[in-house]
């Protein structure tokens, strides 16, 4: 624990922790100093003097170093002019005056100056209603102004900052929260300021603009209407809104969000809403252990998926080769009768249950039971693997990214969390600022390099051995001493050839690193060896489910050879594409070689997963029950079609990658017939003669909680328990309406409080003997023919779920694929044209694919990149690859123009 | 004999009483009416009549609702809802970015009380004249943005409008010293 400090604020004693900042200390005994400009996760930047205070100080004698005594007391030396409180650390013996008249006139001028070139324009903007600037000038502005009306700034009122953001300069107080969170929190310094004085005004340098990833967070944190976001642009006023509770769905972080909801006749996006209940915003909600205050723009915008005009509404069944509408009980006997075929009830032995990801635990436990009940075979639908060693190495209940700093060590390998996972990518990157030491382990340079200390290159298949080298010190010794003659015959280029990415082609990377890298990967050995605490991140890039696997397991033999398992801030974390796949495994679904499943079942169940869609090649069951949002190319292929809910329509629970288990709410009342995926497989269960829990999702926690060990003792009561928050600024209370108010202000204004659950982490398993032994990783058999086509992920992809957002569909840009240029010279393309060259991308056994060449060094030599749910399906490495050009597209409207 | 004179005293009382009540009627007979022959005559309401709503256009018709709902929030009876759009130089319904998409008020609701009117910054929503409110459905004491729009004054244009850039940029469009 740091050093405390005692000083008086109000006539109140106050003890904070050395380097606290007054405006915090205040904060903590319930003194609101009005800011704009502050923001307790931002550097403080002074820019707004709305904090102004009075501070005293002892007075020091010099030659002694003991305060001056005066009748008793302290000599107080209060400084000529008032303080900014924002910026002021906390000392020792000091008195604050936060409410004499001087401050009280200082605010009241500040207030008053920032409105000189504000519009107020209150009624149309959307920030009117939850405003700090109009709540702080309602508590300590005047009421009156003496400046002229007429000689406001007057801007063209909104300016497109990007495709998602836009920006009304005459509105913006210029307190840089927006900028200062760009640059120091998400690292992504696209905005900044231009120009000077009442001209400054906030400008984005990016192309396309405000390319970030975090964007819709500084709509959040602007504390006047300057940024808002073109989702919500008019859609409602604040208090017409209610806010519900829910998680994320996009990727394995679980953040927390609030939906906020109101009765609507008019509908957006072309949805049919006639005076039903339609979710205006989704908006972060406050937990300090999994997303702080941020949320990706990805779970900011794609929500609208939920409210799609598309979305499946009737079950359908297949008649006379075409699917046609037909009704619950019609679908349910037909489903149930082509399952069971000719076996007894409750027996479906050929059966192939599917679930993903997208589904709640109660869902897949369903799903399991369904499954085990007649006899089939359950499986989770994953591009991944290794979850079942998470239950013994995963992240240990306590764990928070957020608390990590000196002394520890994050791994991240395969991963490029950035794309995979934003806000990890956000809370590693802190953490490393804070100290931490980050080890980046990839195949291809990502965004997360730049704040490592130790970034190690492996070409791609060699992941699980470079994680084994790492736990592995004789290996490393050999490592070295490999190096070393190539040290000594030229150093020069083999410092020059750390960087590099290799070709794949290349013998093992063990053997062929440089002294530089090598020195290095010991070196991070060593760190992550004797660090306090060590987490390890593992993702997909580049790995298919066996290469996940691999590196799974030898990432648990690291962690538990340095005996990284099993305490606080301790494991391993995966980087799951979906919000719920490590719930699967939990539950007891693993994750299966569809082509082989499919090969040996006569009959398939598909929930929330479009195998087909991601890989037309895969053998067909005799008959398909699909039970979906979408009609996906699965659906199509489907005997029977259940429409199920949108997790916006419904309750259930989620567990995160680091094994939080989340609770959501249904923010929206259900779409036509639609029922929750639960409830269907139930039923769908009883008509083949089993005895399932299908009532309620919190019935189905129980029975959860009873049967699967991890769960035990977890109620929905329990995951909705909230403590009192412990970061600045947030309610104490969260329940007293009041405290809210005061924390929303300090944050924003927008409403982040969490009453509705913080989540609770699952306790590990005790560790097998097996894993304690460190294992040599087998090595990945890549054949060395050709270029090696790596699956990548990308945030915004193709998939079902991002599609029906208008938003993000401009975000999601054409198909690409990554080509070095060494590669791409080879195979006759132009590197650094623009537009970029068409190639025609031929893989063994799959559909050529026509996709844009990213031609540049970040891609590893020999290796070509191909985004994931972009429209070739490749759900792990192949060898074999090429690409030719294709004339490109500018040169053909050329040649079509020209008269024959 | 007093019985006579009884009898007589009786019968001048009569009479008189009894011109005098025919005199009153006659009288009448002859006044000018306090009724009028509504619906066919109107009688003029007060000043400060508050009636059903109006929703004002300006003269070049654009409407002054800036759907900012500020009365649906002021309304002590819940009686307005409000759906904001956004204008465009193609497709413009008021000055400034923010119009009124869908605007409702449930007579049966709304209790008169003109804190709507208060509450508007541009003076849109006024009550006004009209207390000529009956439905013979619920669903028709729903009065929609069309049926409380004011007709397009002479010289103006139905609305949406197409007009010139930067015209017409702010929703409030002379904004003065808030205290005017």
């Amino acid at each position: 624990m740091s050093k405390q400090v005692n000083l008086t604020i109000d006539n109140q004693a106050v003890t904070a922790a050395e380097g606290a900042l007054i405006v915090d200390a205040a904060k903590k005994v319930g003194i609101n100093i009005p800011v704009f400009c502050y923001h307790p996760k931002l550097e403080p930047a002074g820019m707004c003097r709305m904090c102004l205070v009075e501070i005293g100080r002892p007075v020091i004698d010099r030659a002694t170093g003991a305060p001056v005594m005066e009748g008793g007391k302290p000599k107080l030396q209060f400084g000529p002019k008032l303080e900014t409180s924002c910026t002021t650390p906390v000392s020792e013996g000091m008195v604050v005056i936060t409410n004499s008249e001087k401050v009280k006139a200082a605010r009241k001028d500040v207030v008053e100056f920032l409105l000189t070139s504000h519009p107020l324009d209150c009624p149309v903007c959307d920030k009117g209603g939850e405003c700090p600037l109009q709540n702080l000038t309602l508590a300590h502005g005047p009421a009156t102004s003496r400046f002229l009306f007429n000689e406001k700034n007057h801007n063209a009122k909104h300016v497109p900052l990007g495709d998602l953001i836009y920006l009304d300069r005459e509105r913006c107080i210029q307190c840089g929260r927006c900028v200062r969170f760009q640059e120091k929190i998400a690292g992504d310094p696209v905005i900044g300021f231009y120009n000077r004085g009442r001209q400054m005004e906030i400008v984005t340098f990016s192309e396309p603009g405000f390319d970030s990833y975090f964007s819709g967070n500084t709509t959040d944190i602007c504390p006047v209407g300057a940024l808002t976001s073109a989702d919500f642009r008019f859609g409602a006023r604040p208090w017409e809104m209610k806010a519900t509770a829910s998680i994320c769905t996009h990727c394995a972080v679980g953040c927390n969000l609030a939906f906020n909801v109101r009765r609507e006749v008019g509908g957006k996006n072309g949805s049919p809403s006639k005076g039903g209940i339609v979710i205006k915003r989704a908006l972060p909600r406050q937990n300090e252990a999994v997303n702080e205050l941020w949320i990706c723009d990805k779970g900011r915008f794609a929500y609208q998926y939920s409210e799609s005009p598309t979305r499946l509404a009737t079950p359908l069944v297949r008649k006379d080769g075409e699917l046609t509408p037909a009704s619950w009980d019609v679908a349910l006997e037909y489903a149930a009768e082509g399952l069971l075929g000719e076996s007894k009830p409750g027996q479906a032995k050929d059966l192939l249950v599917i679930g993903s990801g997208r589904l709640a635990n109660e869902d897949l436990f369903t799903l399991r039971k369904l499954a085990e009940g007649a006899g089939g075979q359950a499986a989770l639908y994953s591009q991944s693997g290794g979850g079942d060693l998470l239950a013994q190495v995963g992240a240990a209940p306590g764990t928070n990214l957020a608390s990590l700093g000196k002394g520890s060590v994050i791994l991240v390998v395969a991963s490029d969390l950035h794309e995979e996972a934003p806000i990890w990518f956000l809370r590693v990157k802190q953490a490393a600022e804070r100290g931490a030491t980050l080890i980046v382990a990839a195949g291809r340079p990502t965004r997360l390099d730049r704040y490592a200390k130790y970034v190690i290159r492996y070409a791609y298949g060699e992941e699980a051995q470079i994680v084994a080298a790492l736990g592995d010190s004789p290996r490393r010794a050999e490592l070295v001493e490999a190096a070393k003659p190539a040290a000594a015959a030229k150093p020069a280029a083999a410092a020059k050839l750390v960087e590099a990415a290799k070709p794949a082609a290349a013998a093992k990377t063990v053997e062929a690193a440089k002294p530089a890298a090598a020195a290095r990967l010991v070196e991070a050995a060593e760190a992550f060896g004797k660090a306090e605490n060590a987490l390890v991140f593992f993702g997909s890039d580049g790995l298919g489910q066996s290469g996940a696997q691999s590196v799974a397991q030898a990432c648990a033999q690291l962690l538990a050879a340095t005996r990284h398992v099993g305490r606080p801030n301790n494991g391993l974390i995966p980087v799951w594409g979906r919000a719920n796949e490590q719930g699967g495994w939990e539950l007891g679904l693993k994750a299966a070689n569809l082509q082989t499943a499919l090969q040996a079942s006569t009959t398939a169940y598909i929930v929330a997963a479009d195998p087909y869609g991601d890989d037309p090649s895969l053998p067909a069951p005799s008959f398909l029950v699909v039970q979906e949002l979408f009609l996906t190319e699965t659906a199509r292929r489907a005997d029977v079609v259940f429409p199920a809910q949108a997790f916006t329509e419904r309750d259930g629970s989620f567990t995160s990658g680091e094994r939080r288990v989340q609770r959501y709410y249904p923010a929206t009342p259900a779409l036509a017939d639609c029922r929750p995926d639960y409830a269907i497989s139930a039923e769908l269960g009883q008509h083949l003669g089993l005895k399932l829990e299908g009532r309620s999702a919190a019935a189905i926690f129980a029975q959860i909680a009873t049967e699967i060990p991890a769960y035990k003792g977890l109620t929905y009561r329990r995951l909705a328990e909230t403590t009192n928050a412990t970061a600045i600024g947030a309610a104490k209370d969260p329940r007293d309406a009041e405290e809210r108010r005061c924390a929303d202000l300090y944050y924003s204004g927008a409403g982040y409080e969490n009453t509705q659950g913080l989540g609770v982490q699952l306790p590990l398993q005790t560790l097998s003997p097996a894993l304690s032994k460190p294992a040599a990783a087998p090595a990945a058999q890549l054949s060395k023919t050709g270029l090696l086509a790596v699956p990548v992920t990308q945030l915004y992809d193709l998939g079902q779920t991002v599609l029906p957002s208008a938003l993000l569909r401009q975000r999601i840009g054409e198909a690409w694929v990554g080509v070095n240029p060494a590669d791409a010279a080879e195979a006759g393309i132009e590197a650094g044209a623009a537009p970029a060259a068409i190639v025609q991308v031929v893989l063994p056994g799959k559909p050529e694919w026509r996709a844009a060449a990213r031609i540049d060094e970040r891609t590893p030599r020999g290796v070509l990149l191909i985004p994931r749910s972009m429209g070739l399906p490749l759900n792990a490495p192949l060898p074999g690859a090429s690409i030719r050009p294709v004339v490109r597209r500018d040169s053909q409207e050329a040649a079509s123009q020209q008269p024959a | 004999m007093p019985d006579v004179l009884r009898g007589v005293k009786i019968a001048a009382t009569a009479v008189r009483e009894v011109a005098r009540g025919l005199n009153m009627t006659f009288r009448s007979m002859f006044e000018k009416p306090v009724t009028i022959s509504y619906p066919e005559e109107k009688r003029p309401v007060r000043a400060r009549f508050r009636g059903r709503h109006d929703l004002n256009r300006y003269e070049n018709g654009l409407e002054k609702c800036i759907g900012c709902a500020l009365c649906a929030a002021a309304c002590p009876a819940d009686a307005i809802f409000v759906e904001a759009g956004e204008n465009t130089d193609e497709q413009r319904f008021s000055p400034g970015e923010r119009y009124a998409r869908v605007y409702e008020i449930n007579m049966l609701r709304c209790i008169f009380c003109g804190y709507c009117e208060d509450a508007c910054p541009t003076e849109a929503i006024v009550l006004g004249d009209n207390y000529e409110l009956s439905f013979t459905d619920r669903r028709n004491a729903i009065y929609t943005k069309e049926m409380l729009l004011k007709p397009v004054p002479a010289g103006g244009q139905p609305t949406p409008q197409t007009t010139p850039p930067g015209v017409y940029t702010r929703s409030v469009p002379a904004m003065n010293n808030p205290s005017d």
